[in-house]
């Protein structure tokens, strides 16, 4: 498919926009603070006041020639911040102007905002002071040494997708909802009642201030169209006027009318608060289709306006960097995308195949746009047709990394698994990288990831960090006295313990912060059951509630383990104390045992069961100590293995470990064998992977290289289908292909003007590969390429 | 008890027949194929090899090698091939893998339960496990046990052979195969024995034989430019298959010149004239011509 001139223009204007860190947001939000003295009001009414002001008063702009209208900032590509949150210092300010990799403009005039009015009054008020303040000593010294991190000290929690109520209901039907909730409330039982006033009455605030906004572009859209010389283009901006004026406040009626609804509320989710992952339309295409259907029928819609549409919408993604993030966050998630994630295909809620003429058209459209951003995932059931999946093999064998793939028959026992009904976990699936979590019906926050490997080194020094020397853990005991191997592994299971105890009391603070401080009641509105229960998604209104903590360097971790088993307590090869003292000089001088250590052990991800098994002890150990227990929210935690770039992040924080692993190296990431460890082909890696549970996790993330060559004809593509297909058989949760060479990496290494287009799979995205830091391009290539044979 | 020596075994092999495949490479071959790409397939015993870019210059081997063939020459270490008895005491300490031996011993019993770790992906693409060398027939008796062990669990079966064998001993091998992939390198008999050492006469027969007995067989020409792929090459090629009224396949491989390292390693030479893989418009151009005599042709496996 070509594209056509205005996408061609609409595409590269959006290209050349410069990301730049925008005021006015915090400008707005803070003269509305200044002036109305929150404390008058309730938390959630003042949540809701505030949106209502930001979107009265943003900049807003049609830009010429496009079809689907808005912006989150004042522009494209400029990204606002949320100073409630996390308020940036004016170093940060510069860092993020000046710095090499993913940087944001930042002007003069916006530093001295800053400075003048942003700073001053945020100051000790940010959710990210408080939070820190609020945090016990031993959370502090776990989370500077690098034992976990915390993903809601810079942004909320969010983390969610929509289900398709908001192609059955405009604004004004949510408003009604929520006029029966009030009139249900019984103050005269209800000890709660009035705060579900407060937060009912907050909630519709947000829907009119919705409607509000659209109607802005309404007019907008007029008066251009009253002067636009080009009858062609006035036609379109009196439909953009019509279409606003139509939507949200009512349901859609055609495939325009949804596209621009949907997007009216991605910008109205992420005005509001800056949740992690932005926020995601879930299956998109099993929403359009109705329209669709509908409107090639009346003839009032053709396949190719259609798919126009749908790039138009790409764009609007492309258009939204990441909130720039601060600190040890901006190292574990530098990246401009903003995790938006499309599942694609799937099964409906009847547990038929979802598949339809819009899922195709949207793997079109993924080939023909080449972006970063949005993050398109395709969904692979049982009853997914053969054709569908070679089509998004073709696709991927483009070499973007995308789009990648999910086992929706797995997905749907996860969630079953944790309580959900059969209906709501079809119609859930997954989002950021590899979450699971029901459409419009839970609040699945991310709390922040763990590190596993960080916890064995602590356990090898008793409990003391040996990068700093402080005590952080309980004496476990002097492994040099462990006679056995399961002794070890019992003082890493208390230190595991210890640790995740405490990160747990941590999240406990930060939700009941958040709760209280920093509702979000137009997210709310979006959310089952939030309205009928007259609660705020981050105080569990949400119908199912997880909070996941996401386990890192499980290949590491597995190696690690596995090397001292067979080569201190089985072998004998060399003495714990050796092996301790070789670790803290960094294996200097000791190169020989280093590569005993990397090539007689046996490795993780070869299917050998020797390491596999030590795997699975590890993922096992690392679920009890998480999986089940309670939130504040009235539900559970669970665990994810997906690192983001995490992996990268905490390998810097850890010494040499038993694997061969030198210090600061970065650690294995998601469920994935250790870079380069892998030596049996793509298969024995699916082999080992899999003899994990990962019926138990919300979501694994498994990473693998292939040569291109290995997919260049028919007939490989077909095999590159069933290796994916076997995969899920054998209850894979997810995979995600580079297919690049080396030759073509360490080319674009070299020569980065001359591949600027390259776009590798990182994590559970994909990302331009020379905006990587170095040490990711470094890992990346490290990673095994699977050959053709 | 039958043991044989295998040099690899390889999984997700997708160029040796049908589905996703694991691929058991048996060694020794009685040809010489000058631009053989697995030089360690040749010889029927294990062998030496040794990977430069992995060695650390550690030093332990030297001591290591009850045979004094390890010397150290300009921070390099250097094995005397003529003193060197394969005996593996210099790989047993060699922890960067720099020093390897090829040719494991195996029992069929091994070699299968290393195949069946992949039964799920041969179920799910209709795949499975194929025999090859070196030539495969070189073991005769270790060949039929794996190919009856394999039989036995129901697995699809593949014998990649050079067709340089007795038909007494396919015979034998016929009752447990599903599929024959044959090679055939040079129609010239005075340019095969000039680049395979051997004669194509028997490669010939035995190619009829098989036919004859209705047994599937996909043909493997190897495209070594300026050697075997004239017009006139073609045209003899794609008279003589077409003739002989039974062959399913034609697959088109062509030869790269990546091997010339793994001669080194083994401290040989690689001396076959050619050198640059053919391009795809040569390949497509012989895909057409022998297309002509109708007969299915594809490019790779």
């Amino acid at each position: 498919m070509e594209k056509s001139t205005r996408i061609s223009e609409l595409q590269s204007r959006s290209r050349a926009a410069q990301p730049t860190l925008d005021p006015e947001r915090a400008q707005l939000l803070t003269r509305f603070y200044m002036e109305n003295a929150p404390r008058e009001y309730s938390s959630p009414k003042i949540r809701a006041l505030t949106f209502s002001y930001l979107l009265e008063n943003k900049t807003i702009s049609i830009a010429e020639n496009e079809l689907i209208v808005g912006e989150k900032g004042s522009r494209p590509k400029a990204a606002p911040t949320y100073p409630e949150l996390c308020c940036h210092t004016l170093t940060d300010l510069q860092i993020l102007d000046q710095r090499e990799k993913i940087p944001f403009r930042v002007d003069e005039q916006t530093t001295q905002i800053y400075q003048d009015e942003i700073i001053p009054f945020w100051k000790d008020k940010s959710l990210r002071e408080i939070i820190f303040r609020e945090m016990s000593k031993e959370w502090i010294a776990a989370y500077q040494a690098g034992v976990f991190t915390e993903f809601m000290e810079q942004r909320s929690p969010g983390h969610t997708v929509l289900d398709d109520k908001i192609y059955h209901k405009g604004m004004l039907d949510f408003r009604n909802d929520i006029q029966r909730s009030l009139e249900d409330l019984d103050f005269n039982n209800d000890q709660d009642a009035p705060a579900k006033k407060e937060q009912l009455e907050a909630m519709e605030i947000t829907a009119q201030a919705l409607i509000n906004f659209s109607k802005r572009y309404v007019e907008m859209a007029r008066k251009l169209a009253q002067k636009e010389k080009d009858p062609d283009r006035k036609k379109e901006l009196e439909q953009i006027a019509r279409i606003c004026d139509r939507v949200p406040e009512n349901k859609p009626r055609t495939f325009h009318e949804a596209l621009q609804y949907y997007w009216f509320v991605h910008l109205g989710v992420t005005v509001e608060l800056n949740p992690w992952d932005a926020f995601c339309p879930g299956h998109l295409d099993q929403h359009l289709q109705p329209f669709y259907e509908l409107e090639l029928e009346q003839g009032t819609l053709t396949e190719a306006q259609a798919e126009e549409l749908l790039q138009c919408l790409w764009i609007k993604f492309e258009n939204q960097p990441a909130p720039p993030k601060v600190g040890v966050t901006a190292h574990e998630s530098s990246t401009y995308t903003d995790f938006v994630q499309l599942n694609i295909g799937g099964v409906k809620h009847d547990g038929t195949d979802g598949v339809n003429p819009i899922s195709y058209m949207m793997l079109d459209v993924i080939e023909t746009m080449r972006q970063v951003q949005p993050n398109p995932s395709v969904h692979i059931s049982e009853v997914t047709p053969d054709e569908f999946l070679v089509r998004a093999a073709q696709v991927i064998r483009e070499g973007m990394g995308k789009p990648d793939l999910f086992n929706s028959d797995m997905v749907v026992e996860e969630m079953v698994g944790m309580g959900k009904t059969l209906e709501d976990a079809r119609q859930g699936g997954t989002s950021g990288c590899v979450e699971t979590g029901a459409f419009g019906k839970e609040a699945y926050i991310l709390t922040g990831y763990f590190n596993l490997p960080k916890v064995l080194e602590i356990t090898l020094s008793n409990g003391i960090d040996p990068r700093t020397g402080k005590q952080l853990g309980p004496k476990t005991g002097n492994p040099r006295e462990f006679k056995t191997f399961m002794e070890l592994f019992d003082a890493y299971c208390q230190q595991l313990a210890f640790f995740i105890n405490i990160k747990i009391e941590g999240n406990h603070t930060i939700e009941r912060i958040y709760a209280e401080q920093m509702p979000a009641p137009f997210l709310s509105l979006l959310t089952d059951d939030c309205v009928s229960r007259g609660k705020d998604y981050h105080g569990g209104g949400a119908r199912y509630d997880t909070s996941y903590i996401q386990g890192v360097g499980l290949g590491t971790m597995t190696d690690a383990l596995t090397a001292l088993k067979v080569q201190v307590y089985e072998e004998k090869n060399l003495s714990m104390a050796e092996l301790l003292d070789t670790l803290e000089n960094n294996f200097q001088q000791k190169e020989e045992l280093r590569q005993m250590l990397l090539n007689r052990t046996p490795r993780y991800g070869n299917d050998d069961d020797r390491a596999d098994d030590v795997m699975v002890l590890v993922f096992n150990a690392y679920l009890d100590a998480v999986d089940g227990r309670p939130n504040t929210r009235g539900g559970t935690y669970r665990v994810n293995m997906l690192p983001t770039t995490c992996h990268v992040y905490f390998g810097s924080m850890v010494n040499a470990t038993p694997d061969g692993r030198l210090s600061g190296k970065p650690l294995s990431e998601g469920i994935s064998p250790v870079q380069g460890a892998d030596r049996k082909g793509p298969t024995a890696v699916l082999k080992s992977v899999s003899k994990m549970d990962q019926r138990r996790t919300g979501g694994t993330l498994l990473n693998q290289k292939l040569n291109p060559r290995v997919v260049e004809t028919p007939q490989g593509l077909k095999k590159f289908t069933q290796l994916i297909r076997a995969y899920f058989k054998l209850g894979g949760h997810h995979i995600q292909f580079n297919i690049v060479d080396r030759e073509t990496l360490l080319a674009a290494q070299a020569d980065p003007d001359s591949y600027r287009n390259l776009i590798v799979r990182v994590a559970g995205y994909s990302d331009y590969f020379c905006d990587l830091t170095e040490a990711l391009q470094e890992e990346i290539i490290t990673r095994t390429e699977h050959q053709v044979f | 008890m039958i043991t044989g020596y295998i040099f690899d075994i390889k999984r997700f092999s997708i160029h040796d027949g049908p589905g996703i495949r694991t691929t058991v490479f048996l060694k020794g071959c009685p040809l010489s194929c000058q631009w053989c790409h697995n030089p360690e397939s040749q010889k029927s015993t294990p062998e030496l090899i040794f990977h430069p870019h992995r060695c650390i210059q550690c030093g332990t081997c030297l001591p290591a090698c009850p045979n004094n063939a390890i010397s150290k020459k300009n921070n390099s270490y250097l094995t005397n091939r003529d003193l060197c008895r394969i005996c593996g005491a210099c790989v047993d300490v060699c922890y960067p893998d720099a020093r390897e031996i090829v040719g494991r011993k195996l029992t069929p019993a091994e070699v299968v339960e290393e195949v069946l770790k992949d039964q799920v992906f041969y179920d799910q693409s209709n795949g499975g496990v194929t025999y090859s060398g070196g030539e495969p027939l070189h073991q005769l008796e270790f060949l039929k046990e794996c190919l009856r062990k394999s039989k036995e669990k129901d697995l699809h079966t593949a014998l990649d052979t050079s067709g340089y064998a007795l038909w007494e001993d396919f015979l034998e091998l016929l009752p447990y195969i599903d599929l024959v992939l044959y090679d055939v390198k040079i129609m010239d008999n005075q340019l095969h024995q000039k680049y395979t050492g051997v004669d194509i006469h028997l490669v010939k027969e035995n190619l009829t034989c098989l036919v004859d007995s209705g047994k599937k067989v996909f043909v493997r020409y190897p495209v070594l430019p300026g050697v075997n792929d004239s017009r006139e090459q073609i045209q003899n090629l794609g008279a003589y298959l077409s003739g002989l009224k039974g062959i399913s396949r034609v697959d088109l491989l062509p030869y790269h010149a990546m091997s010339a390292e793994k001669y080194s390693r083994l401290g040989r030479q690689f001396n076959f004239g050619s050198n640059h893989a053919p391009r795809i418009d040569e390949l497509q151009k012989i895909e057409k011509q022998l297309g002509r005599f109708g007969l299915e042709v594809s490019i790779g496996g």
